[in-house]
């Protein structure tokens, strides 16, 4: 095959598997400008007759979509904050601190991941019960403050930090913790902007667990809420557009602004695992 | 106190009261939690419930009717419930044996509203679980037939059936007239309700020994599992789950099938999405029984109080108000729900509807069913059997016994405990 | 100095191992007690309701037929859709790699952003999407001139409609790892196999193929692992049904756990999940070490 014939097959076949895979979301945006109804139609329209914004103005006015959004937005930011408080002291301590039983806790933690984390929400539910969590933001923030897949994270790219840059800032007589704050965090900047992309993603995301604790409707999350509104709302399929537009909107933004960070991320987390 | 402290304190002494003033001490906030249609419209009859109830505000909250049994129940084990709630009845049972409802019997007796006698005795009974009243029947949720009058009367019938041996009879003449992929009758394969209909029309329950050991095997219910099955087997069912009709009510106009087994919020469907030309073409009739006007379930939905709330004497005027009969009788004018007392249907509104008078003839025979936590689980085995049965996989004698087999290992917690109590 | 190292060492660790350990590694020893008793509705109102049962929870599970049903959907789901994900991200990865693709930032933002989305978002368009009569894609399929398919409301095409749907959103992710594993293999083998007289066919098998051996064991792995885990999109699209066709072992759980409330049976299910998963995991480990021995 020719070279150029070559490129117009590869090229022509990449850009249909992006239009197809790109599809569902180009319709989801498209189908929420059009009329209450428009879509249930056959054929199926591609574009609204008459763009309207009127499923949006009854999906923040009546479903109370901004509340929900409000709380994604606010568990997501304290999730990411909580993580990175949390999982970069340990990932750095597990990387470059040694102490006893160092690679032995390790090991056991990279055990951790591969039971489903499923196994543990039942007890986690009654445990929070117990301490009087159900139903508020800390019960669902509190069990993924830390997590291995994190510290794991941290630790890889900790590992790259020089020890000869350590070593001499300790001899210069820097406690651990300014050793920490001044040499390492810095050296540390793009795996914390990794992290808190997975995090807030994750949070944001996060499904099964602000189901079960949340209760009060007004402080579900909009995932929850948008399953919930599609039961209810099973044939008003443009109003549901406009709910999944309002949903994914900031996640793709993040994605598409930090992309570099997240594939980095991922590649260091799975290529090594 | 000097002057920069004396600032202070007075800024703060400010910045807190108005938050004191916007709480009154005396007002009580009830939190009510109302499921699918009647949580879009119940907010209607609290705002006025607020205006004749000055220092009682209603916070309502609107769940599905898919998951707000979890919800509920997640609700309940978190420690977390509501004041108030709509309930099916038919979760009554499991929701008093876990302690998580309030006992009413005491409001019930010296309440001039709620009166048990007023109330259909099937439904009401729905409420009482070992001689307590749990719940306030809110309305009513029965099966019957729905037929298309135009179908029957080319068939050569002028009436609807009123027995088993009619209504087959009925079947059988509109199948052989009908065109290919038309029906006599539509039981969407994944609801229980048709089965569990037939079943409770039987002298036989379908538990035996207080709710102990599954009865499906007696002669009653084979009855009624064989009547289902022949259904199917003989073509005038399609061996369709409820998702694959795409549209019910276009089918249903276009004739697809004469009869339908559904419950009271289809006549609002009805009149709002049948073609024109159809809707002077059907009615409604009470469900046939095996020798006569047979029974039907006894569901719909029920308000109760949480144990745990903090604001029962609240709680109570709330559900006092919502069951007063004009106020059912605005809840049907809204949203179609049928009262499930028999002062609101002596209204003109309701007593000229030809649509509901099926309904209350019905509701004189409905059976509750049984009144055991685990039934909801029981009736989702009843579809699972009853499905498979209805394809002929297994046969009548073999379903029954199955759903004997899964009845007893459900209830087998149960028996242990109702064995462990009764020998304390 | 040691000394001090040391302690700064668990200093700063504890705080996340603490978390770690009572909010996962103590739920997860309490899942495994709760399975051997019959915790439920009734023990929650008064705790002397419960029972210690030993095996008994995990022995009736191989009676429940469900269970064997939402086994068997799950294996469907994992058979049907680990090879159809991972030949999707290898093919899309090739032609990414390929010497003449142009704007391959583009492309691989394109094809890589379903990954990223919530699943309860996108459900909830594929639900649309597979709506029987305004569908998009019965409208596509009757461009071939096939008839619609009821797929969401016929057993027997649901699992293949959320598998198409799993697919659809996971590919992106083993594409770019598959596309980092094919950037690292060094041209001269290429040029080395070429010298040699090979095709493109063989280049590919004998190059790029077992280059890539070791990511496509990880990959396959990982993949199976997530996908045992199949839970959000039945709850999402199809409740589990209809008639129980789409319910997975996840799905079959939380029904037990948090429908019924049998939470000493739930976390048995939990367990024996866990267990299959990593039954499978070893295998897969074996069969890739005796492959690549071979």
């Amino acid at each position: 095959m020719s070279r150029r014939s070559a490129a117009i097959t590869i090229n022509g076949a990449l850009l249909a598997i992006a239009l197809i895979t790109l599809c569902p979301l180009l319709w989801m945006v498209s189908v929420s400008f059009m009329r209450p109804g428009e879509a249930s139609s056959f054929p199926p329209p591609f574009l609204p007759a008459q763009a309207t914004l009127a499923n949006y103005r009854e999906l923040f006015a009546q479903t109370g979509m901004g509340r929900h959004f409000a709380n994604s937005l606010f568990l997501a930011t304290s999730a990411t904050a909580l993580s990175l408080l949390f999982n970069v002291s340990a990932g750095y301590a597990f990387a470059k601190l040694a102490f006893a039983g160092r690679d032995r806790v390790f090991r056991v933690l990279l055990g951790a991941l591969i039971i489903p984390g499923q196994v543990a929400m039942i007890p986690l539910f009654l445990m929070l019960k117990q301490i009087g969590l159900v139903n508020t933001y800390a019960g669902v923030l509190i069990p993924t403050m830390a997590n291995v897949f994190g510290i794991f994270l941290v630790r890889q790219y900790a590992m790259s930090i020089p020890d000869e840059l350590l070593e001499a800032a300790r001899v210069d007589g820097a406690g651990e913790v300014r050793v920490f704050r001044s040499i390492v965090l810095p050296a540390l900047g793009p795996i914390l902007v990794t992290l808190a992309i997975f995090t807030f993603l994750g949070s944001w995301n996060d499904f099964l667990w602000p189901l079960i604790v949340l209760g009060d409707d007004k402080l579900q999350t909009l995932p929850v809420a948008l399953a919930g509104l599609s039961r209810e709302h099973v044939q008003d399929s443009e109003l549901m557009m406009a709910g999944s537009v309002v949903t994914l909107l900031p996640v793709l933004a993040l994605f598409l602004v930090l992309q570099r960070y997240y594939i980095q991320g991922l590649l260091a987390g799975s290529v090594k695992g | 106190m000097r002057p920069p402290a004396a600032g202070l304190l007075t800024a703060a002494l400010l910045a807190v009261l108005p938050a004191c003033a916007s709480q009154s001490s005396d007002e009580v906030v009830l939190e009510l939690w109302a499921v699918g249609r009647e949580g879009e419209l119940v907010s209607q009859l609290t705002r006025d419930f607020e205006a004749s109830h000055p220092g009682i505000r209603v916070e309502v909250q609107k769940l599905p009717w898919i998951g707000a049994h979890e919800k509920l129940l997640t609700a309940v084990v978190g420690d977390a419930p509501p004041d108030v709630a709509q309930m099916g009845n038919t979760w009554i049972p499991e929701f008093a044996a876990i302690g998580a409802l309030s006992q009413l019997d005491e409001e019930i007796a010296g309440s001039r509203v709620v009166a048990p006698a007023d109330y259909f005795a099937g439904v009401w009974n729905t409420n009482v679980v070992d001689g307590r009243v749990y719940g306030v029947p809110w309305y009513v949720d029965t099966r019957l037939l729905f037929y298309r009058r135009d179908i029957l009367a080319e068939a050569g019938y002028s009436h609807p059936p009123r027995s088993w041996p009619e209504w087959r009879e009925m079947m059988g003449t509109i199948q052989r007239r009908a065109a290919p992929d038309h029906f006599a009758v539509l039981m969407p394969l994944n609801e229980f309700e048709p089965l569990l209909a037939l079943g409770l029309q039987q002298d036989e329950p379908l538990l035996r020994d207080g709710g102990r050991w599954g009865n499906f095997r007696s002669a009653g219910f084979r009855r009624a599992l064989a009547f289902y099955v022949d259904a199917f087997q003989s073509g005038l069912a399609p061996k369709v789950t409820n998702l694959q009709v795409s549209n019910v009510w276009d089918e249903f106009g276009r004739g697809f099938f004469a009869f339908y087994i559904s419950g009271p919020w289809q006549i609002g469907e009805f009149k709002r999405r049948l073609p024109d030309a159809v809707q002077g073409a059907w009615a409604t009739a009470p469900l046939p029984g095996p020798d006569g006007p047979g029974a039907s379930i006894a569901s719909g939905a029920s308000l109760v109080v949480f144990a745990g709330s903090p604001h029962k004497q609240a709680a109570w005027q709330l559900i006092e108000y919502l069951s007063r009969p004009d106020i059912q009788l605005r809840l049907n004018a809204l949203g179609g729900d049928l009262p499930p007392r028999r002062t609101p249907w002596n209204d003109p509104a309701l007593a000229s509807d030809v649509h509901a008078a099926a309904f209350r003839d019905q509701l004189e025979r409905v059976e509750p069913t049984p009144s055991v936590p685990e039934w909801q689980r029981i009736a989702t085995e009843l579809y699972v059997i009853g499905e498979q049965a209805a394809h002929g996989r297994i046969t009548v004698d073999q379903a029954a016994a199955e759903l004997d087999a899964r009845a007893d290992r459900i209830l087998e917690k149960r028996r242990w405990v109702l064995d462990r109590e009764a020998s304390e | 100095m040691r000394g001090g190292a040391g302690r700064a060492g668990w200093l700063f660790a504890s705080p996340a191992l603490v978390v770690i350990a009572v909010f996962f590694f103590l739920p997860v020893l309490a899942a495994l007690v709760l399975s051997v008793t019959d915790f439920d509705l009734y023990a929650l109102a008064d705790i002397g309701n419960l029972r210690f049962v030993g095996a008994r929870n995990y022995l009736r599970l191989f009676e429940t037929p469900l269970f064997w049903k939402a086994l068997g959907n799950t294996l469907l789901f994992v058979v049907l859709g680990v090879p159809l994900s991972i030949a999707m991200s290898l093919g899309t990865a090739l032609l990414l790699n390929a010497g003449v693709t142009r704007l391959k930032g583009i492309f691989r933002t394109a094809l890589f952003a379903p990954v990223v989305t919530t699943l309860v978002a996108v459900a909830v368009i594929w639900k649309y999407l597979l709506h029987t009569r305004y569908g998009l894609i019965n409208y596509a399929l009757g461009w071939f001139g096939i008839d619609p398919v009821d797929w969401l409301g016929d057993p027997n095409w649901a699992m293949p409609a959320i598998v198409l749907f799993a697919v659809w959103k996971n590919y992106g992710y083993n594409m770019v790892i598959f596309l980092a594993a094919l950037q690292n293999i060094p041209p001269d083998l290429y040029e080395a196999a070429r010298v040699d007289g090979a095709s493109a066919v063989q280049q590919f098998r004998f190059v790029t193929l077992s280059a890539l051996a070791p990511t496509l064991s990880l990959v396959g792995i990982l993949t199976m692992a997530g996908y045992f885990q199949l839970f959000a999109e039945p709850y999402v699209m199809t409740q589990g049904g209809p008639l129980q066709s789409t319910t997975s072992v996840l799905y079959f759980m939380y029904e037990e756990g948090f429908k019924w409330w049998n939470l000493g049976s739930a976390s048995a299910v939990a367990f024996v999940l866990f267990l299959i998963m990593f039954a499978v995991t070893l295998l897969q480990f074996y069969v890739a070490r005796r492959w690549s021995r071979a």
